[in-house]
């Protein structure tokens, strides 16, 4: 930019091009031989003095107010944004419903997965389809077991729909029991790339989860994808009847965070504890 | 037969399994009428006696796992399991006693606190791994009262009014 108002302001005094130099940090003094009027000598030592004192710094001068206040005003805006839509995440959906919501299911390990499978054993399949299961790629049990149910539950209909209505994925978890903190910053990267992967390319309506550490990076992407404007996902959390006095790890970074549209305890004194939480009986 | 079951599920829980395998815990199963003991030792390394149940003790047997649980806790009449809710619940919809045996080799001992709650509520039995024959010797089995198994409708009934979705 200041090379630029320079090259502007050269004609006018007839300069020779070589006062340029300036913006290198050159004394252009010594190569100016066509002024004759005193006035101009002035001028031109002005310009001089004001681009050894700035170049760079004249720039910045004007133009950081400005990025800066740009900066300002786009956080103000993200942080409106979020607010929003945690203000409009705690609200029941109004418009007349789909005819049904894609469901992501992030199933965890053992007692996780027993729970998740009655819940989703009394919702209406014909509602939350298509159901995308998603368990860790160290856990083959949990699929199996989602499978097994899957299967159960499209008997009569034959087991030729069941690849429409339900898929199950694996995902790469951030950290196995016993990992070194150094190589769990690597695999956290690779766990959280892999999980935005899937989730751009699942793009759920509804995601359930209840508990597994898996379901926090999940649950994030997918409140950024609602708050960029991507996909509105409703996101349910169910903590593990397992937690009686306290909340989970995930479980309260979703409760804090105002991440989860509604998180349901199953235990009465832990929704005291946590006002924000709901209390209507134990899955198990 | 009074089959006693004794699950770890998928952990490592030698102390469990050495508790049940010692002279005092035994003993106090064969007071109590129990003839046969199975224990499912999961990924421990200690490994359990087996006896053929010879001079009035009890019928030994062991194995690391197997597909078929269910079965194993249908035809047992006393259960001692780890801390797991999977095991924990599926024991009690069973409708067997159990006795919970929290591992304190754990860091994050959550899952004790869902052992406790339970066991004030007087749907099991709570101990520890040393104090195991104790537990065994004191236990009424009269005084359990029987698991109402959860309901999920409610969850499910709230999920679908928030999506919109008119009640069934």
């Amino acid at each position: 930019m200041p090379f630029e108002i320079l090259l502007s302001i050269v004609p006018r005094f007839n300069l020779k091009p070589s006062i340029t130099h300036a913006h290198e940090g050159l004394l252009p003094w010594p190569s100016i031989t066509i002024i004759d009027q005193i006035e101009q000598i002035l001028v031109v030592r002005k310009l001089v003095l004001i681009m050894e004192k700035g170049n760079g710094c004249c720039f910045s001068i004007m133009t950081m107010p400005n990025l800066i206040f740009i900066l300002i005003t786009i956080f103000i805006i993200f942080i409106i944004r979020i607010l929003l839509v945690i203000h409009q995440s705690k609200k029941p959906l109004h418009y007349s419903p789909p005819k049904s919501v894609s469901t992501l299911i992030v199933l965890g390990s053992g007692g996780h997965t027993a729970e998740m499978i009655n819940l989703i054993r009394v919702l209406q399949r014909d509602r939350f389809t298509q159901r995308v299961y998603v368990a860790a790629s160290t856990d083959n049990m949990s699929l199996q077991k989602a499978q097994v149910l899957e299967a159960s539950m499209v008997d009569q209909a034959g087991l030729d729909k069941l690849k429409e209505t339900a898929q199950f994925m694996q995902i790469y978890r951030s950290r196995e029991v016993g990992q070194s903190y150094l190589t769990s910053i690597g695999t956290t990267l690779i766990a959280l790339g892999h999980a935005l992967l899937l989730m751009i390319k699942i793009r759920p309506q509804v995601i359930l989860c209840n508990g597994p550490g898996t379901c926090f990076p999940l649950c994030l992407i997918a409140f950024l994808f609602k708050v960029i404007g991507i996909r509105w996902s409703s996101i349910f959390y169910v903590e593990s009847i397992a937690r009686v006095k306290r909340l989970s790890l995930s479980g309260l970074l979703l409760y804090k965070l105002h991440i989860a549209d509604i998180i349901f305890v199953q235990w009465p004194h832990l929704q005291k504890k946590y006002p924000r939480t709901r209390y209507v009986g134990c899955l198990m | 037969m009074k089959t006693v079951f004794v699950t770890v599920g998928t952990t490592c829980f030698d102390a469990l399994v050495k508790a049940v395998d010692t002279l005092e815990v035994k003993e106090e199963l064969s007071r109590k009428g129990y003839t046969h003991l199975t224990i499912q030792m999961g990924r421990g390394s200690y490994i359990p006696t087996k006896t053929a149940g010879e001079e009035g003790g009890l019928v030994v047997d062991y194995f690391t796992f197997s597909s078929s649980i269910a079965d194993y806790l249908k035809s047992a009449s006393l259960v001692i399991s780890h801390a797991g809710s999977g095991s924990i619940f599926e024991t009690l919809k069973l409708g067997k006693p159990l006795i919970v045996v929290v591992n304190e080799d754990l860091m994050d001992n959550h899952q004790c606190e869902l052992a406790e709650e339970l066991a004030e509520r007087k749907h099991l039995f709570y101990g520890r791994p040393q104090t195991l024959n104790q537990t065994i010797k004191s236990m009424d089995l009269g005084t359990l009262i029987p698991y109402m198994p959860g309901d999920a409708t409610p969850v499910a009934k709230i999920i679908n009014r928030f999506l919109g979705f008119p009640d069934i």
